[in-house]
């Protein structure tokens, strides 16, 4: 039994736009697979919910017509993994997603409520930070786009507007973002399943046609700051060099300038760290070797 | 041999898996009322105020009861059975509810409440004020002078502290010849977690409580019960139906006492208690906390000359299984690695955690780990594979134990040890994966165990058993001894049939729910006991039973006894092998006889004055991630001596459940304590880690059958012991694969890079 307040299920985009604006107070249901727990830990007790659970026009992701692929906000982890568009073009997003606690929570579970919790050790959202993804928001005044890092604004808050009846709709990745790049993600764990990841680490790389060069490379974490976050000086210093060990180990230890791990009971910063740029190393190993490079 | 030694389909399988069978949430009367626990937000001090106005003003809430409303009865949880002799009674030092708070989620008071809802709000609603005082969470921090005083009689929370030893340790070290093994192992609070959650509801009926529990023990709960609340035990009936799962957390009083106590102030309406996770893990019991300090000197021939042993046992805020747990550990050693020169020390101390009690192994997974990692950091010192150490200073064929009259009887340890060796090609391993260097790295590893059957002599040792011959020839059969998942009314069924000559374990009705007005009196559900203790009374019985069926079928048939048996379900004549009658029409002509009408039944108790020792081992094959911190068990095999199995597939299972509850200790799990507050900080599936199906290996089980004597099935324990070796196998495939020694458990990820960066595989 949950102590909730009222619970308003929205059949269309415009009718959630209009139930948030009707009632400011309420919090938006997706999947429900975070908002029910916190709900029954008292965190949440007596709040009304509107859910948008029902609205398919949100389901589903699509190849648009300038390359771009569209992630329906309501699509959810078990859907995006087998989905043949993020299968060519995106597998390490649909393996990450595809490590987000158990079978049942990923069937119900969906991307778009992974990203508006704000949290930073959200499976999805390091790599789609690496992939420079960009979140549509719908409200009173329309559309409004802008890349992931400025929707995290800190833990737990995102830049979901109330005001205007905002919600989430999409979640789109620029064919330039993918094309020829290859990418891996590492949750470090403590179990290897249903479990919160320690540290996510997102890399993807694009190589030169030789596949000697670094082309492109990018690096996002969670959990290695209060939302997920770019190694940006571990990318500059890769960018253009050869793909060798000893750079990439380099590379490795290069981002230790941008994360900002700290003390907790979950774990400790120096082991954090050393994860951090272990799992750095792993994981561009793995994004050369699917680039068809060699180290 | 017809019913036994048979890998039959449990008798609960079909509605288990259908999900039929009911247990106590779905015997819920509709109108009971949910009764919602205040637990307390500090660590230690005492309960100044409670402001309740708050709480009954909430739609739905019926009413608060607090600890200035308990009566003022201490009493002692343990799921003991009753010692006549006071010096032996378990400590009474709780109330229903305490004013004097002993850790943080310390039961303070309750909210009852019409749903689930209101009793929740009112729980947040409730204002308590304390007088705060200092709180000790080490157990030998708690045990130094000036520590928070934590029970009022029992000055420098020593709960109690015992010694035992053999020939002169002193003496014996000063041979300068000896070498010196030297450690500290240490393993952490960790939490049964069976799947059901503890519960219970409870109501008056004619002047009498009838409380329907999720418990282990019904018996001994209605003991406690009448003590708790100060009313002739007989007044408290019991109900135990199917539970999900106990592993000895309910084998203790949990909150049967405080739900009967509710309804009583309820004028006997019905009340529930339902604890949520979060609770179970905080405010149910934990397994100890245990430190061991283990030094140990060895000859140059590789024998142990002289063993020294300190156990330190974290017993938290309460007395609950209190010193058993240490004292079994610590007794543990002299007869798993006997030496002539021996000298132990084991203390329990109350600290402000949580209460610990009864938990699978009952402190033989903690002593098996020390002991183990002990025994290889000497293999270790003297060069030697760890395997041939064992087996040349393991426990000798025909060692007897005086205490326990257990005797080794087969050498069941060097057999153990020898077919795992062949089954896991562990000599091959062994070699092949020495002397690695790179970052993943491989080793085998093994640890033994032994394990008592029963708690005789420290504990009465009883069970009772009726059964009834129904008219259609099958047999009812009842036991005090209870199903709680691991299968023991399967076992019930298929000896009895075997005592009764019948045809099919189907032909047996086990009763499974006990019922304390109803139910012969038995003591549940713990130790390993259970197919060991109900096998004398059942064969007892069914002896007694079977000479009734003899007799009548004599009268009827005019054969003497002598000449006839039962085989299959009939009645047979021992001269021609002819079938006379069946049991049926035997129990049909004796019930309906005009004139001499008879129920053909057998009740009868047996005391036990036997214990049975168990052996087996485990041998793990693992990878070491160094970088990462990590361990992957490739392969887990564990082999038992458990004597003559009953039910091999339901034998498999239990050990691949203890396996899997072995992996948990040894890799993942513990129970996380703030130490600004002495607040557990991870009593949730997410944050505590128990091990997920894709943590674990593919689980292997062998079983070597030597008849236990002692025996009436031959049998002897396996609930246990499965739980034993596995921590300190993975443990020392580690030393294995990087030489380096990790001595605190769990062997996960923190652990493993605060151990590799001290020894230099992590670093600059």
């Amino acid at each position: 039994m949950y102590d909730m307040g009222t619970f308003y299920e929205a059949k269309s985009v415009q009718e959630a736009v209009e139930l948030r604006l009707a009632h400011p107070e309420a919090d938006i249901i997706a999947g429900g697979t975070d908002v029910l727990v916190q709900m029954r830990e008292g965190r949440r007790a007596g709040k009304s919910l509107i859910s948008i659970y029902g609205i398919d026009e949100l389901r589903g992701i699509r190849l648009e017509d300038d390359g771009t692929i569209r992630i329906g906000s309501l699509t959810s982890f078990s859907h995006i993994t087998r989905d043949p568009l993020i299968e060519k073009y995106l597998l390490c997003l649909g393996e990450a997603v595809d490590q987000v606690g158990g079978p049942q929570i990923r069937n119900a579970g969906t991307i778009g409520g992974n990203t508006c919790n704000g949290v930073t050790s959200a499976d999805s959202s390091s790599t789609l930070h690496a992939y420079d993804a960009v979140i549509e928001l719908t409200g009173k005044n329309g559309i409004r786009r802008l890349p992931i890092q400025e929707f995290y604004i800190k833990a737990g808050v995102v830049d979901l507007r109330v005001e205007d009846g905002e919600i989430q709709t999409g979640i789109l990745i620029s064919k330039d973002s993918y094309e020829n790049t290859n990418g891996f993600y590492i949750k470090y764990a403590m179990r290897n399943a249903m479990d919160i990841a320690t540290l996510g680490t997102s890399v993807n790389a694009r190589l030169s046609a030789d596949k000697k060069t670094f082309e492109r490379v990018r690096i996002a974490y969670g959990v290695a700051g209060p939302v997920p976050l770019r190694a940006t000086t571990a990318e500059q210093f890769i960018n253009g060099k050869e793909v060798t060990p000893e750079n990439i180990e380099a590379f490795s230890k290069e981002v230790l300038n941008d994360v900002h791990a700290r003390d907790s009971w979950r774990a400790a910063k120096d082991f954090r760290e050393h994860i951090a740029v272990e799992s750095a190393k792993r994981a561009l190993i793995e994004s050369v070797r699917r680039c068809g490079g060699e180290v | 041999m017809n019913n036994t030694g048979k890998s039959v389909t449990r008798v609960d399988a079909y509605d288990k898996v259908t999900g039929r069978t009911k247990y106590y949430e779905d015997l819920m009367p509709k109108d009971a009322l949910y009764v919602r626990i205040k637990h307390s937000e500090i660590a230690h001090g005492y309960v100044r105020s409670i402001d309740t106005s708050a709480a009954e003003a909430i739609e739905g809430v019926v009413r608060v009861l607090t600890c200035f409303d308990v009566p003022d009865i201490p009493f002692a949880t343990a799921g003991h059975p009753w010692s006549m002799d006071p010096s032996h009674q378990d400590t009474a030092d709780r109330h229903l509810l305490n004013r004097h708070v002993r850790y943080y989620g310390d039961d303070v008071a309750v909210v009852i409440a019409e749903n689930e809802v209101a009793a929740m709000q009112g729980v947040r609603a409730l204002k308590v004020e304390y007088d705060e005082l200092p709180f000790v969470l080490d157990v030998q921090e708690a045990m130094k002078e000036g520590a928070p005083q934590i029970q009022e009689n029992s000055p420098g929370n020593l709960l109690k502290h015992t010694s035992a030893k053999g020939g002169n340790y002193e003496e014996a070290i000063k041979n300068p010849d000896l070498i010196k093994v030297e450690g500290w192992y240490e393993t952490p609070t960790v939490q049964h977690c069976h799947i059901e959650n503890h519960g219970c509801f409870a109501y008056e009926e004619n002047g009498r409580i009838v409380c329907v529990a999720s418990t282990q023990i019904p018996h001994i709960i209605r003991r406690v019960c009448g003590q708790a609340l100060g009313r002739p035990w007989a007044d408290i009936r019991i109900i135990k139906p199917y539970i999900g799962g106990g592993f000895g957390n309910k084998q203790d009083a949990l909150y049967e006492p405080l739900c009967c106590w509710c309804t009583s102030m309820m004028g006997g309406r019905p009340v529930r208690i339902d604890c949520a996770r979060e609770e179970t893990f905080v405010s149910n019991r934990v397994r100890h906390a245990i430190r061991f300090h283990i030094v140990t000197w060895l000859t140059k021939d590789a024998t142990i000359a002289a063993r020294k042993v300190e156990v330190f046992s974290n017993q938290g805020a309460y007395a609950s299984h209190g010193h058993s747990i240490a004292a079994k550990a610590m007794g543990s050693f002299a007869q798993h690695y006997p030496c002539p020169d021996f000298e132990s020390d084991s203390y329990t101390v109350y600290t402000n955690r949580p209460a610990a009690g009864a938990m699978r192994g009952y402190g033989m997974p903690q002593a098996s780990f020390a002991d183990e990692s002990n025994i290889d950091d000497c293999a270790k010192v003297l060069g030697m594979d760890p395997v041939d150490f064992r087996m040349k200073v393991i426990m000798p064929k025909d060692y007897k134990d005086n205490f326990s009259g257990n005797v080794n009887y087969f050498d069941s340890f060097r057999a153990c040890l020898a077919k795992g060796r062949e089954l896991f090609d562990y000599d091959r391993l062994y070699k092949e994966y020495s002397g690695q260097t790179g970052p993943l790295r491989r080793a085998v590893g093994v640890a033994t165990f032994w394990y008592n059957t029963a708690v005789y002599p420290i504990s009465l040792e009883t069970s009772s058993n009726r059964m009834l011959l129904n008219l259609d020839g099958t047999v009812t059969t009842q036991c005090g001894e209870t199903e709680i998942g691991q299968g023991a009314d399967t076992a019930f069924a298929q000896m009895t049939a075997e005592i009764l000559g019948l045809k099919s374990y189907r032909d047996v009705h086990v009763v499974s729910c006990q019922d304390t007005d109803i139910t012969p009196t038995g003591l549940g559900a713990y130790a390993s006991r259970q197919t060991y203790v109900a096998g004398f009374s059942i064969r007892q019985t069914g002896e007694q039973l079977r000479e009734k069926i003899l007799k009548h079928a004599s009268e009827r048939t005019g054969q003497p006894t002598d000449d006839i048996d039962i085989e299959e379900g009939n009645i047979v004549s021992l001269r021609d092998g002819n079938v006379l009658m069946s049991l049926g029409e035997l129990a049909k002509i004796v019930q309906y006889d005009p004139v001499h009408s008879e129920h053909i039944t057998a009740e009868s108790t047996f005391t036990i004055r036997s214990n049975a020792y168990s052996f087996g081992c485990t041998f793990v094959d693992i990878t070491v991630d160094i970088p990462m911190c990590k361990i992957t068990v490739n392969r887990a095999l564990n082999l038992h001596d458990c004597g003559n199995l009953i039910n091999p597939a339901l034998a498999e299972a239990q050990v691949h459940g203890g396996m899997s509850m072995g992996l948990g200790f040894g890799l993942s799990e513990q129970l996380l304590f703030d130490p600004k507050t002495g607040r557990v900080l991870n009593n949730n599936l997410l944050d505590y880690k128990l091990s997920t199906f894709m943590d674990h290996p593919r689980l292997e089980a062998e079983f070597i059958e030597n008849p236990e004597p002692t025996s009436p099935f031959g049998t002897k324990a396996l609930g246990e012991p499965p739980a034993c070796s596995m921590a300190p196998a993975i443990r020392n495939a580690v030393l294995n694969a990087t030489g380096v020694e990790v001595d605190m458990l769990p062997l996960n990820p923190h652990n493993l890079f605060r151990r590799f960066k001290e020894s230099g595989l992590i670093g600059e």
